[in-house]
Parts: C-alpha cells; sequence; structure tokens
C-alpha cells in the first residue's frame, strides 16, 4: 500500500513534469502551427544552464532563476533568427529544419560542456524526506517539482482563459489569419508564444536534472514522450495535454514498478523479467496506438479548425 | 517540348554512372575505403526510395520507417543464429515478416491523417524497438552479432566487397524501378490521387485506404530488404537500428533529396552521408556545421536538391 502511494506520487511528479514540456510543445504546435523537434534541446539547454549557473553563483534558486531566464531568451533568439521564416510552410520543412538544430546543439553543447554529463547538486533543504501522511516520506524536492508544476499548470490555465493574451493566444489556435486580420501584431505574439514554450521546456529540463544526470540527447527520448502527450491529450488542447500527462506519467511509472510483479503471477520468474521491461517501456505507445485507432483526434480535440 | 538534357537528368546520369563505376575506381586507386562507405549508402537510398514512395507520391508521412530495416535486419540475424544460413529462405522470410508487419500497423495507422498518422506509426515503431530489446535470447539490447553472411549457394559471394556492392546496387536499381512502375501505374495514379483529393476519389469510386494500405505494405517490404541487406553490410543487427532518430534519417535524406521525385532519395542519401563522413573527419563537431545546414537548405532551396535542379533546368 505505501509503495503504491510513493509509486502513484511519483508518476503524478513525472506527470507534472511531462505536462510543462508537453504544454510549451502543443502551444506552438496549436497556434502557430509549427512542428518543433527541436522542443527537446530546449529542454536540455534548460539543464544544463541551470548545472551551470547554479555552480557559478552558489545558489540553487538564484542559478535556477537564471537559467530559466537564459532558456527563455535562447528560445526567442532561436524564433527571430531562424524559426519566424518558416511559419506556413509544410509541416516536413518544419521537421528537417528543427532536426537540424538538435543535431546543432546536441554537438553545440558537446563543445562547451564536454561529452561528460553534468550533476546538479540540490540544497541541503531540499534534500529531506518529508513525512505526508503518517509512515509515508517523500523525497522534499519531488514534492516541490508537484508543487511548482501545479501552480505553473494554474497560472497557465489562468494566463490562457483569463487574459487578454491568452484569449488572443486562444484565437490564433483556432483562426490565424483572423487575429492577424484585427491588427493584432501577430509576429510578437508568435514570439512570445514560443519564448513561452521554451521557457516552459526550460523549466521542465532544469527540475528534472537534479533527478537525472544532465546530458546530451537527453532532450530525444522525452521529446517523443511530450509529442505522445499532446497527441494523445488533442492538438492544441491545454486541457488535453494536462490530462494525458497524468495519465501518461502515472502509466509509465506504475508500469515499471508493478508489472514485473504481475507478470510473474502469470508467468514464470524467468519470462516475466524479460518481459516485463520491454512491456512497461510499450505501455505508452501502446496506449497512444489504443487511442489513436479509436479516437483519431485525441482524447480532447480543441477546437476545429 | 522539354529537352531531355536538363541539369536535373544529367546529375541523375552521372549519379547512376558513378556508382557503377565506383568499384572499379575503388580497384584502381585502392581506396576501399569508399567502396565500403558507398555500400552503405546505397542500402540507404533503398530505404529511402521506399520511405520516398509512400511520403511523395502517397502523402504518407511515416515516421516509423527504420522499424522495417530493423525486422528485415532481425530476420536475417535470427535466422542466421538459428543455423539457417541460406539467403534463399532468410530473404523472402524478412520480406514477408516486413510485409506483413506493415500490413497490420498500416490498416490500424491509416484511421489516421497528418500529424497523428506520423505519431502513430512512430508509436509503432517504438514498440518494435523496445520488441526487440526485450529478446534476451537474441542480444536484446545490445544487438546480435551475425557470424556469416547470407550464403546464396554459391551464386553470388557476400563476403566479396564487390560483388556485396553489386548486389545492393542492383536491388537499389531494381526498387526504383519498381517504385516507377508502380507510380505511373493505374494504380499509382489512384494513389497519388488520394494524396491530392481523397474526397473527390472516393466519390469517382474507389477506396482510398485499400490503396493506401497496399502502397504502404510495398514501401514497407521493400525497406524490409534495405534491412536484410544492412544486417549483412554490418554483420550486426541491434534495436538501435529501430530507433526514432533513425526514422528521423530517413526522412531527412528523402525531403533533403527531393520528395516526390524518382531519384531525390538517392541524391539526398548521398549528400546526407557524404557531408556527414567529410565533416567528421573534418571535425569531430561535424553536426555543428550539418545542422544549420539542413536549416539552410530548408530555408533557400525549396523541394529539396531535386527541386533546385528542377528550377535551375527551368531556367
Amino acid at each position: 500500500m505505501l509503495v503504491l502511494i510513493e509509486q502513484s506520487l511519483n508518476g503524478l511528479q513525472f506527470g507534472l513534469l511531462l505536462f510543462l514540456l508537453a504544454a510549451g510543445l502543443t502551444l506552438v504546435f496549436g497556434i502557430m502551427d509549427f512542428v518543433n523537434l527541436a522542443h527537446g534541446s530546449l529542454y536540455m539547454m534548460g539543464a544544463y544552464f541551470a548545472a551551470t549557473f547554479v555552480a557559478w553563483t552558489n545558489s540553487f534558486v538564484l542559478g535556477i532563476l537564471l537559467a530559466l531566464g537564459a532558456t527563455l531568451l535562447l528560445g526567442i533568439a532561436l524564433e527571430f533568427i531562424a524559426l519566424r521564416h518558416l511559419y506556413g510552410r509544410d509541416h516536413l520543412d518544419q521537421v528537417l529544419a528543427t532536426f537540424g538544430l538538435i543535431l546543432f546543439f546536441n554537438d553545440a553543447v558537446r563543445l562547451i560542456w564536454g561529452p561528460a554529463g553534468l550533476s546538479l547538486p540540490l540544497p541541503a533543504w531540499l534534500t529531506a524526506p518529508v513525512q505526508i501522511v503518517p509512515g509515508v516520506f517523500y523525497p522534499a524536492y519531488r514534492l516541490s517539482i508537484i508543487v511548482v508544476a501545479l501552480a505553473v499548470a494554474a497560472m497557465l490555465y489562468l494566463v490562457v482563459m483569463r487574459t487578454r493574451i491568452g484569449m488572443l493566444i486562444r484565437a490564433g489556435a483556432s483562426n490565424r489569419e483572423m487575429i492577424g486580420a484585427l491588427g493584432i501584431n501577430i509576429k510578437l505574439l508568435f514570439t512570445l508564444v514560443f519564448g513561452l514554450g521554451a521557457a516552459l521546456a526550460g523549466l521542465a529540463g532544469l527540475m528534472q536534472a537534479p533527478i537525472l544526470t544532465v546530458q546530451i540527447g537527453m532532450g530525444e527520448n522525452i521529446l517523443i514522450l511530450a509529442f505522445v502527450i499532446i497527441v494523445i491529450g488533442g492538438i492544441g488542447s491545454i486541457r488535453g495535454a494536462f490530462m494525458a500527462a497524468i495519465f501518461v506519467g502515472m502509466i509509465d511509472t506504475l508500469g515499471r514498478a508493478f508489472l514485473p510483479d504481475l507478470l510473474r503471477m502469470v508467468l514464470s520468474s524467468a519470462a516475466a523479467s524479460t518481459a516485463a521491461p520491454a512491456l512497461s517501456s510499450m505501455l505508452i505507445y501502446l496506449l497512444m496506438a489504443i487511442v489513436l485507432v479509436v479516437r483519431p483526434e485525441g482524447l480532447f480535440p480543441a477546437a476545429k479548425r | 517540348m522539354k529537352s531531355p538534357v536538363n541539369a536535373r537528368n544529367v546529375i541523375v546520369a552521372l549519379t547512376a554512372l558513378f556508382l557503377l563505376l565506383l568499384p572499379a575506381y575503388s580497384a584502381l586507386t585502392g581506396n576501399i575505403f569508399i567502396l565500403t562507405l558507398f555500400t552503405r549508402i546505397v542500402i540507404f537510398a533503398l530505404a529511402a526510395a521506399s520511405l520516398n514512395l509512400i511520403m511523395g507520391y502517397g502523402g504518407m508521412m511515416s515516421f516509423g520507417h527504420a522499424a522495417y530495416l530493423g525486422i528485415g535486419g532481425y530476420a536475417v540475424g535470427i535466422l542466421a543464429y538459428e543455423g539457417i544460413g541460406s539467403g534463399f529462405i532468410q530473404w523472402p522470410v524478412a520480406l514477408i515478416v516486413s510485409a506483413l508487419y506493415a500490413l497490420v500497423i498500416g490498416a490500424l495507422s491509416l484511421r489516421t491523417r497528418g500529424v497523428y498518422f506520423i505519431m502513430i506509426t512512430l508509436a509503432f515503431a517504438q514498440m518494435a524497438y523496445y520488441i526487440a530489446s526485450g529478446m534476451s535470447r537474441y542480444g536484446g539490447d545490445d544487438g546480435l552479432t551475425i557470424y556469416k553472411r547470407s550464403h546464396f549457394g554459391g551464386i553470388i559471394d557476400l563476403s566479396n566487397r564487390v560483388q556485396f556492392y553489386y548486389l545492393c546496387l542492383a536491388c537499389l536499381f531494381g526498387g526504383i524501378y519498381l517504385i516507377w512502375r508502380i507510380v505511373n501505374s493505374r494504380f499509382g495514379m489512384v494513389v497519388q490521387g488520394v494524396r491530392s483529393n481523397e474526397q473527390r476519389m472516393q466519390a469517382i469510386g474507389f477506396h482510398a485506404n485499400r490503396y493506401r494500405l497496399v502502397c504502404f505494405v510495398i514501401s514497407g517490404t521493400i525497406c524490409g530488404l534495405a534491412g536484410a541487406l544492412l544486417a549483412n553490410n554490418t554483420d550486426f543487427i541491434s534495436p538501435a537500428t529501430m530507433y526514432w532518430t533513425r526514422s528521423g534519417d530517413l526522412m531527412v535524406m528523402v525531403i533533403l533529396g527531393g520528395m516526390g521525385s524518382l531519384f531525390g532519395p538517392v541524391i539526398g542519401t548521398i549528400v546526407f552521408l557524404v557531408l556527414e563522413e567529410v565533416l567528421s573527419q573534418f571535425t569531430e563537431y561535424w553536426a555543428l556545421i550539418m545542422g544549420p545546414l539542413l536549416l539552410l537548405i530548408v530555408l533557400f532551396a525549396r523541394g529539396g536538391i531535386m527541386g533546385v535542379l528542377g528550377r535551375l533546368s527551368r531556367g
């Protein structure tokens, strides 16, 4: 039972982290109709910036804030220099261009930080376990990820649903030409949205950094998860991304934790221990395939174009 | 009338000639490396050509095409491991398994369109990747070494570099000829019609998805052949062959060369892999140059290399 609670929290934490990444991706995708494979690179850059700035400033909080700002600026610069010329182009052109950016970022990181990974040590006040219910301790840092991600999700919801900027974003998602015709500076709006997406990716990366090693290519594996999520949730839908992210986080974590034992009940222990890792890695793809076969537009499709 | 002599056709003819004469050059100069490099290029060109059949002509963006490379490769590898070394068994099995896989995932994936299609093909390829990683009898994550290349009863010797190269080249030319025949057949016209206007084709009375599915299966089967060649070339097959970045590479080769042009994928593959090779000799950080180069190509050379050549030809 205790293990179940702990693993569910892990799943929730992973899901929320994925949501941050997927939210940025689905904003850019849904509004600008731009397929950004380099989103994972921004996630990686967030982690590298954090590891560097925390080491420089000797302060965890200050370093993280600097890293967040740096990723935001990087995203805006990227949009300004290269990506804005690709709006309205074929999805495949965007795939090719941003695939090129992945190559570029991976080697740039290798050149600047070297091939070995970095680690981002946690300050003492974040390493202590916290007692959440009697007898159940949970690492403070993971708990803080849950809190931060929930706060960001709420803020994102408020910004998108309750502010003028959010209104324009939503309008942009359903009809890009129209808001341009209304005299809105659509170029600036796009730059802002892209920057916001980049910052969200950076935030996900820097929060994940203390848990995993900061390494080259870390964005690629998780990028695919983020794509899976926005496809399951329905492209352009923040709500869909949220639900799907939690769902995927839970299934992935719980699958890895409990599938071996479950399989052992029906299979021989040797067969179970071979099949379980492969099966648990496959679970989310299986989920996506099933969702798409049943509902080809995803679970919560955004308003029709 | 269009003259057959234009920049595009000249480049294609020169490329074909170059590929045909390469072993002679290699023998004359004693440069074995170039033959090895181009054997790999020819194999990937076949895979890219197969992807172009559904992507360029059928409008189906498969982001999981590397799965067939893996399936074809594992068919050869597993049979070799179990003591069945004959290519007359290995290769047909590789083709049949690839075709069956394409049939199943095609039938499911074709329920979706656009980006959703890209993602569902990716999902199935990732599943194949994880299944291969889980096959502990056949090496799991570490992959499977193939100790003996397929043998064809002494007709052709795959361990002879030149013979193997020509076999790969024959497969490439055969594959492209097949694609050319398909594209220009009534069947191919329907597939291209479905790409441009699905509703209209439905209205005329064609079952759009049936045509799409057949095209998808043919493409997967050709790519499975490339997988069998690849396994024989590297004497090794591992799940990494199926990882999504490899599917991305194939897509890049097709788009770079020019989607929907018969020889575009071949040119794209040559440019991509040669560039990778040259840049990596020049600097360890070759991707630092390759990445922005791809970006520039997208920005300034619409329609890939063949598109640019086509525009040059029109003057």
